[in-house]
């Protein structure tokens, strides 16, 4: 499955172990949220190539313990019409995660646009589409009004370019 | 009213482009209707009985005399002649082809409208009161707040794969005309002892197959943290609702089902967990909008006003269709004018090309070029001088829209039922017209007095009989319609569900049935007691026996 990531295909690097399975010697790699919660403190010396795989009822909140230290998350879409991952998403991010963050599963080009502004950064997807397809839906809507979400050049925020350059409340001067 | 500036415009026409796109790769075959089917809901249209149907926003409700003429072009050109006014205060048109969708869309955008999030998982239409910055009652316009989250929820990425549909309602009076506690979220405007505005946000209200009254998760939310406080919610109901059945996917489910305190402190949770950046551009937008919405130059005029008076001793239709469908204004000597599209016999919510050219020339002309439209299917014209109020009225007249049933036996409100829409089970149209037909008597629905009945063609309720005084049910019984009749619904300020009387009824039946009903009530009624309070003294018990004694 190609990986998506900057608008281009790149090579996936990184080994995706299950449960069970024994740690790869000098790889990257990802595992479920169940066995990085159980195994933690076994991963504390590699964070540095640690990832968690996701499911889509997993918590956000349950993460914060680890997020500094992961150098992948994973989210999955199930089917294009769950959207809960758009959410875990967003509130990773405002969460403070700052590393890769990669949807996987039913991603499509036209819900690809929605899942790079809440901080999806990387896409596993499918090949039936060419690399044509997704660059041409990345970039149809240039504008959204919502604030606080991933922005790549190109795209800009209707509110804060209404209001640029406004002084915040507190550096006003008193009305009288 | 709002006015796009260059950023909505460019908003617009790149939403418009890409569905173009889209069309023309379902119509040279690049796209099965599968693939098509999510993208063109996210732009309202429907693939219903007969051809497609498409919805289009009318953001709260408000839409000027440009724009409506624009909607009459597109019925004439694009459908049949007509259009059909909803429930959610938007209008659709049903015989629409694929082919002239795109183009349909640029003619909205043109006038500062489009069809976005008309249908999908996502945040539909804000409705609101449709006496808005009119009413007599009101603390203040609740549109700018709609404006606000229109936008906010326009194309929003986090929240346009929902577990299901979502609507949010707002009402900036009292008394209650926007059914706030019957919506996914419901907020209404008051003010603290500080004289502040505030919002009470109700979460958790709605219809279909399980009506529930919406309660409040926070008494009053200062109106800067109305933008992070819904994402709050909406964050919480799209991790944590329902996805594994489509019937019980609403936010009412997840409320119920964790129960009022757990979901609230999920909310306030969430809501404290990331405390949101500045809210300064927030109160920044929400002050530009309300710029847009600022007090029309009204006039200093009489209250009382000679003319309007002496019409309405000479002329008793006239002096009918004032008591009925005129409602106070705020200011002195202008008033709000109710325009039924209600006509004896005639499809509810329905207008023609040339009545919305009239309507849209008469506010132009008198209301400061602005048209509302109601819940109820109606047509507001809110701003009307009393001096000018005889004029406007024979000019109705002469368009068959001078109907003074608004508010009365035959202002029903009606889904398209059966003869439209593909999820039905039963006719409602033909049932709304039979009734009208039989209460055409204007003597005699003013000696009923103010009543609100409702058909839903099926169980998902979009003709909102839970919340009808007389609430009419379409079902299917082994390839039979029939009707169930509820009583005592409300969607105002004090919303109640109505409650089912007894076995249904086949459709001819049903005006006979309305006729019993209206019959027991005006033989036990007290002085002056309109039907609902009537109902809540008495129960349903001598409705019952009225109904069913003799079958």
């Amino acid at each position: 499955m190609p990986l998506l990531k900057n608008n281009a295909f790149v090579t996936d690097d990184w080994v995706h172990v299950d449960d069970d399975a024994a740690l790869p010697y000098a790889a990257r790699f990802t595992v479920s949220f169940e066995r990085l919660v159980r195994d933690w403190d076994s991963f504390a010396k590699h964070t540095s190539v640690v990832g968690v795989r996701l499911s889509n009822t997993t918590k956000a909140a349950d993460l914060a313990p680890y997020i500094s230290k992961l150098a992948l998350i994973v989210v999955p879409f199930p089917a294009f019409a769950d959207g809960r991952a758009y959410s875990i998403a967003r509130a990773l991010r405002l969460d403070g995660y700052q590393s890769e963050l990669r949807g996987t599963g039913n991603v499509l080009p036209d819900q690809m646009q929605f899942m790079r502004q809440v901080g999806i950064d990387s896409f596993e997807v499918s090949e039936r589409f060419p690399l044509e397809a997704w660059q041409r839906a990345s970039r149809q809507m240039s504008l959204a009004y919502q604030r606080g979400l991933y922005r790549p050049v190109g795209e800009r925020e209707v509110w804060s370019e209404r209001h640029q350059g406004f002084v915040a409340w507190e550096e006003q001067p008193h009305a009288g | 009213m709002y006015r796009y500036d260059e950023f909505d415009h460019q908003f617009v026409k790149e939403r418009t482009a890409q569905f173009r796109d889209q069309a023309s790769r379902r119509l040279s075959g690049d796209l099965s209707e599968e693939e098509f089917r999510p993208l063109r809901l996210m732009n309202g249209l429907y693939l219903q009985l007969h051809a497609y149907m498409l919805r289009v926003a009318i953001p709260y409700g408000t839409l000027s005399s440009r724009q409506m003429n624009q909607l009459a072009m597109i019925a004439d050109k694009y459908d049949r002649g007509y259009g059909h006014f909803t429930t959610r205060q938007n209008i659709q048109y049903n015989w629409i082809k694929l082919e002239d969708t795109a183009d349909i869309l640029q003619a909205l955008a043109d006038v500062e409208m489009h069809a976005i999030q008309t249908s999908g998982n996502c945040i539909r239409n804000v409705t609101t009161d449709h006496w808005a910055g009119a009413a007599a009652d009101e603390l203040a316009d609740p549109r700018p707040v709609g404006e606000l989250i229109r936008q906010w929820s326009s194309l929003h990425p986090e929240f346009s794969y929902l577990p299901r549909k979502f609507k949010i309602a707002i009402t900036g009076a009292p008394n209650d005309r926007a059914a706030v506690k019957v919506h996914d979220i419901g907020m209404r405007l008051h003010k603290n002892d500080k004289g502040e505005n505030g919002w009470e946000v109700m979460v958790g209200g709605g219809q279909g197959r399980t009506p529930m009254i919406a309660v409040t998760v926070r008494e009053f939310l200062p109106e800067r943290e109305i933008i992070p406080y819904l994402e709050a919610i909406m964050r919480v109901y799209n991790l944590y609702g329902r996805r594994d059945n489509k019937y019980k996917a609403r936010i009412k489910i997840l409320v119920h089902e964790i129960g009022a305190e757990k979901f609230r402190a999920e909310v306030e949770a969430e809501y404290a967990r990331h405390p949101s950046q500045t809210t300064e551009v927030e109160e920044r937008e929400l002050a530009r909008i309300a710029k847009y919405f600022a007090v029309p130059n009204f006039e200093k005029l009489s209250k009382f006003v000679p003319a309007f008076e002496s019409a309405k001793q000479s002329d008793h239709d006239f002096a009918r269709w004032v008591r009925n469908n005129t409602a106070a204004h705020r200011v002195d000597g202008y008033t709000i004018v109710n325009i039924s599209l209600k006509a004896t016999g005639e499809i509810a919510g329905d207008a023609t090309g040339e009545q919305m050219r009239v309507m849209a020339d008469l506010a132009a002309q008198y209301s400061f070029d602005e048209l509302r439209v109601s819940h109820a299917q109606n047509i507001v014209l809110a701003h009307v001088k009393l001096a000018d109020v005889h004029a406007v009225w024979k000019k109705l007249q002469q368009h068959g829209l001078a109907e003074a049933n608004y508010g009365l036996t035959g202002d029903i409100i009606a889904c398209p039922g059966m003869d439209y829409c593909s999820l039905a089970t039963a006719r409602s149209i033909p049932i709304s017209q039979a009734i009208s037909r039989k209460f055409a008597d204007i003597k005699r629905q003013e000696e009923i007095g103010p009543i609100k009945i409702n058909i839903s063609g099926c169980i998902n309720a979009c003709g909102h009989h839970h919340v009808g005084h007389i609430g009419i049910l379409g079902l299917d019984k082994k390839g039979e319609e029939f009707y169930q009749i509820t009583l005592g619904g409300s969607s105002s300020e004090n919303a109640s569900i109505g409650t089912i009387l007894g076995p249904g009824f086949a459709g001819h039946e049903v005006p006979d049935a309305i006729e019993t009903i209206l019959n027991t009530y005006l033989q036990l009624r007290n002085e002056g007691e309109e039907f609902l309070h009537a109902y809540r003294r008495v129960g349903a018990k001598p409705f019952k026996e009225a109904l069913y004694a003799t079958a």
